[in-house]
C-alpha cells in the first residue's frame, strides 16, 4: 500500500512540475491556463490518490482524499473558465501568432 | 416534503457520512439535523428536475463515462507534456466557436468542464443558444460544424444520456 502511494505521489508531482514548466514557457495567458489546468488537475488527483493509499485505504482520511478528487474535477475547470473569460473581457490579447479569434469577432458585432 | 428537498437531503446526508466516517450515533444525529435544516432552507433552488435522480440508467451511463473521461484526461496531459517540452513548441492557438445540442444547464456545465480537461482545448464562454467559445492550442479547422465534430461530439453522446 505504502509503496503504491509513494509511486503515485512521485508521478503526481512530476505532472505538477510539467504544468509549472508550461506556465513559464508558453506565450500568452490562455495557453498558460491550458497547461496549468490539465497538468495540475491530473497531478493533484494522483497526489490525493497517493494519500488515499498511504493512509491505508478506506479510513477517514482516505475517504476525504477521494471526495477531494471529485470536488477538484468540478472546481478546477470552472476556475480556468472564469480566468479565461475574465481575461478576454478585460481585453487581454491573444498571442500574435494565433490563428483566429471568433470570440472577439462576435463580441464586436 | 417536496421531491427536490428530499434529493438534497439524501445527498447531504451521504456526504456527511462519508466525511465523518465513524458511524458514531452522535455524529449521525448531528448530520441528520443539519442536512434536514439545509434541505428545508435550500431545497427549492437545488434542482428543477428532481425526477431525473430516480432514473437508474443515468447512474450507469455516469459510471461508463468516468473511465472514458479519465482516459482523455491522461491523453491531454501527455499532449501538454509534448508541447511544453518540445524545443520548438508546436502550438497554433486560437479561439473557435462550436455548437452543442445539450439543453440542460447541468449537461452544459459538465460538457464545458470535460472540454477544459481534454487534449488541447479550454472553454472560454457559452451563449444561451448553445454556442461554446473554445480556446484550442492546435487549431485544425475554424469551421463550426467540423470543430464541433472534433471537440464536442465525443462527450455529447454520453452526457445526453446522463443529463437530458
Amino acid at each position: 500500500m505504502n509503496e503504491i502511494g509513494m509511486v503515485l505521489l512521485i508521478i503526481g508531482v512530476a505532472f505538477d512540475l510539467l504544468g509549472c514548466i508550461g506556465i513559464v514557457r508558453l506565450p500568452d495567458v490562455y495557453n498558460r491556463l491550458q497547461a496549468s489546468t490539465k497538468s495540475v488537475t491530473l497531478g493533484t488527483w494522483l497526489i490525493l490518490l497517493g494519500v488515499f493509499f498511504i493512509s491505508g485505504g478506506f479510513t477517514a482520511m482516505g475517504i476525504k482524499a477521494l471526495i477531494c478528487i471529485f470536488f477538484i474535477v468540478l472546481a478546477s475547470p470552472t476556475a480556468a473558465h472564469a480566468l479565461a473569460r475574465g481575461a478576454h473581457i478585460s481585453g487581454v490579447k491573444l498571442w500574435e501568432k494565433s490563428v483566429c479569434d471568433k470570440y472577439e469577432e462576435d463580441k464586436s458585432k | 416534503m417536496k421531491m427536490s428537498k428530499f434529493v438534497l437531503f439524501v445527498i447531504l446526508f451521504l456526504l456527511w457520512l462519508l466525511l465523518t466516517w465513524t458511524f458514531n450515533y452522535q455524529d449521525v444525529t448531528i448530520g441528520l439535523i443539519l442536512s434536514l435544516f439545509i434541505a428545508i432552507l435550500m431545497g427549492d433552488i437545488f434542482t428543477e428536475h428532481p425526477g431525473k435522480f430516480k432514473d437508474i440508467k443515468r447512474y450507469l451511463w455516469m459510471i461508463a463515462y468516468i473511465p472514458y473521461f479519465f482516459w482523455y484526461c491522461i491523453l491531454a496531459n501527455f499532449d501538454v507534456a509534448y508541447r511544453v517540452l518540445h524545443p520548438k513548441m508546436p502550438i497554433k492557438p486560437g479561439i473557435v466557436k462550436v455548437k452543442t445540442n445539450l439543453k440542460s444547464d447541468a449537461g452544459r456545465t459538465f460538457l464545458a468542464n470535460s472540454i477544459t480537461l481534454t487534449p488541447g482545448t479550454l472553454s472560454v464562454d457559452i451563449t444561451d443558444e448553445g454556442y461554446l467559445y473554445v480556446h484550442w492550442i492546435n487549431v485544425k479547422t475554424i469551421d463550426i460544424e467540423e470543430a464541433s465534430k472534433e471537440i464536442v461530439a465525443k462527450f455529447e453522446y454520453f452526457l445526453k444520456h446522463i443529463y437530458e
